[in-house]
């Protein structure tokens, strides 16, 4: 800010505005700003109540239980069945956690406990620049980088030593599939996850650390029966939040998916997950009756599945990170 | 004395070991992106990409550039960052200073929670739906409102985040001095908050730039450069897909030529809006 300046009687702005002027100003403002936050509650039910409207065709119509647990989808016939796209959603979210949360853990570990000060600032901009890849990008490198390895080395490997085996064994010829989705994805959501780990681990206070290690435990053991602990439950809620982020993911996930409607048995199978059913089906929907409201019910799928990951992790962590340590 | 390695030890020596493997592993992931992007992105480039529109034949093999889809994109989300922090500001603005009634700003940013998490097929979905009611084609506009939905949340959020850090002895100073609340958010908050007003946009731009999802069916696509908001626009992300997707190796060896144009403009972004951030910290008052 400018340094002082000196005010003696005469000086400063003319026509001063008055003092009426000022508090009729602030509080026009008070009223155009509130109007202007009343835009995020309006559009929040406003998307909400549209994907309600938009789906009702299709659930007065259908049972609910038919809808999700059905395995046929044949929209021409009438038969709306949601189950092969659900489980591709979990297959695919699900081995892309088992991938990202084991080093991001240990990541977010190493650099609030161990790491020095130049790892650690060295770190942050690494993290910003893996978050800002575009997801169209990712599914560049994975169709380039991962698929071909996948194809090539991974499934011949597999079918010679391990080709009874359930959930690996796949008949699958292309590298198309669950894993080429899950690694693609695992990378997308590690800088999203570590960020928030690391966020909660540094807001452990350091006397108990210090304390912790006085009593002459090794870091790990502090690290284990000291910090973990108390913060364990933000731990599972910042890796729901990057479940939620992984669920929404479209473009980088279609990509290198495989996209074939079936109800996947192994990690190499193809899968064809929610996003990726209303990003490709979307603009021919106009034909056959009652496709349009099915494509707007998996969205809204999606978005109960996405919400209440992200109200509980959201109530969790504002627990966590709020709290008051003694 | 001979030094003892106790079990707790070796433990701890396994895991740290773990952990630095984990960091490598994070660390070389980004690199190993980069480095395919590159290898593969640079021989397929020349001029022709970035300076002239598609022609005709384009996704068949023949010439042509994708200038189109990018200045379609550099529209579209600039477009949008702009609308986007014109609706944000004021919002996280009046959550800071104005705010009496705690219930409501509760309310606020719960929904901005819910916004941030929608994922941008919805988003593009209802867009497409809003403007199938309106009577809309797919057009430039549309892309715009789309991507200003996308970043409104994003952009509010992290402003939020900034001026929630902000002292509060500066603001209680100002009102002591007799400055009426907008005076405070005019003068002190938002000149406080610069910095981080500069990381949050340059932040949304960089996501509103790369996403896909959302304008796939709210702004079109085309080969010519758009004159009005009502035509429809190419994307730099689209065109990448497109791209892809078609059978011809040369087609698709663009596709990775546009997708290093577009990792270099979102790390151009990313890395300049550190610098920025750096340049305009000096106005800050710790």
């Amino acid at each position: 800010m400018s340094p002082p300046k000196p005010n003696h009687p005469g000086e400063g702005r003319e026509n001063r505005p008055s003092l009426i002027s000022r508090r009729r100003s602030d509080q026009l403002a008070g009223r155009l700003f509130f109007v202007f936050s009343v835009i995020p509650v309006a559009l929040a039910i406003l998307i909400l109540g549209l994907l309600i409207y938009k789906s009702w065709p299709l659930l007065k119509t259908h049972f609910l239980w038919q809808l999700l647990f059905g395995q046929v989808w044949k929209p021409e016939d009438g038969l709306f069945g949601f189950w092969p796209f659900i489980a591709g959603t979990f297959w695919v979210t699900l081995a892309a956690l088992v991938l990202a949360v084991p080093p991001s853990l240990l990541t977010a570990i190493y650099l609030s406990e161990y790491a020095g000060r130049t790892l650690r600032t060295f770190m942050k901009p690494l993290l910003d620049l893996l978050a800002a890849i575009p997801s169209v990008v990712y599914g560049v490198w994975g169709t380039i980088a991962i698929v071909p390895l996948i194809q090539n080395a991974l499934i011949p490997f597999i079918n010679r030593h391990f080709w009874n085996i359930p959930l690996i064994s796949s008949q699958n010829p292309t590298g198309y599939g669950i894993l080429a989705g899950a690694i693609v994805l695992a990378i997308m959501i590690v800088p999203f996850i570590i960020a928030v780990l690391y966020e909660i681990l540094e807001n452990v206070p350091k006397g108990l650390k210090e304390a912790s290690l006085a009593v002459g435990t090794t870091k790990l053991q502090t690290v284990r029966w000291a910090i973990l602990p108390g913060v364990l439950p933000g731990l599972v809620a910042g890796v729901v939040l990057g479940a939620s982020r992984a669920l929404g993911e479209t473009m980088a996930v279609m990509m290198v998916v495989g996209n074939v409607i079936q109800v996947p048995h192994s990690i190499l199978d193809a899968a064809y997950p929610l996003p990726a059913l209303i990003a490709n089906n979307y603009g021919e929907m106009m034909s056959i009756p009652l496709y349009d409201s099915a494509l707007m019910t998996a969205a809204l799928i999606l978005m109960i599945f996405i919400l209440m990951f992200n109200i509980a992790s959201a109530l969790v962590l504002q627990r966590v990170l709020g709290r008051k340590w003694v | 004395m001979k030094k003892r390695w106790a079990r707790r030890h070796i433990i701890e020596a396994i895991f740290k070991a773990l952990m630095v493997i984990s960091f490598a592993l994070v660390a070389g992931s980004l690199a190993l992106i980069l480095w395919t992007i590159l290898s593969k992105g640079l021989p397929a480039m020349n001029w022709a990409m970035i300076t002239q529109t598609s022609s005709g034949g384009y996704y068949l093999g023949k010439t042509g550039g994708i200038l189109n889809a990018i200045l379609g994109s550099l529209y579209m989300a600039g477009g949008g960052t702009v609308l986007a922090l014109i609706l944000g500001l004021p919002i996280a603005l009046y959550l800071e200073t104005y705010l009496d009634n705690l219930a409501w700003g509760r309310y606020v940013r719960l929904a901005l929670d819910v916004l941030w998490g929608i994922p941008s097929i919805v988003y593009g979905a209802f867009g497409f739906l809003v403007m199938l009611a309106l009577g809309m084609r797919a057009s430039m506009l549309g892309g715009i409102i789309v991507l200003t939905l996308l970043e409104l949340p994003i952009l509010t959020r992290a402003m939020d985040e900034i001026i929630r850090m902000m002292p509060d002895e500066l603001e209680q100073a100002a009102l002591a001095l007799g400055s009426t609340r907008l005076e405070v958010a005019l003068r002190v908050v938002t000149r406080q908050m610069l910095p981080g007003i500069v990381t949050a946009v340059l932040l949304a731009f960089g996501r509103g730039i790369g996403d896909a999802a959302s304008v796939l069916f709210t702004a079109g696509y085309t080969d010519r450069i758009p004159t009005s908001l009502l035509q429809p626009v190419a994307s730099l992300p689209l065109a990448v897909y497109f791209q892809l997707s078609m059978p011809y190796p040369e087609v698709q060896k663009r596709a990775y030529a546009a997708a290093l144009i577009l990792t270099l403009i979102v790390l151009a972004v990313s890395l300049g809006s550190r610098w920025l951030a750096g340049r305009f910290n000096k106005n800050v008052i710790r």
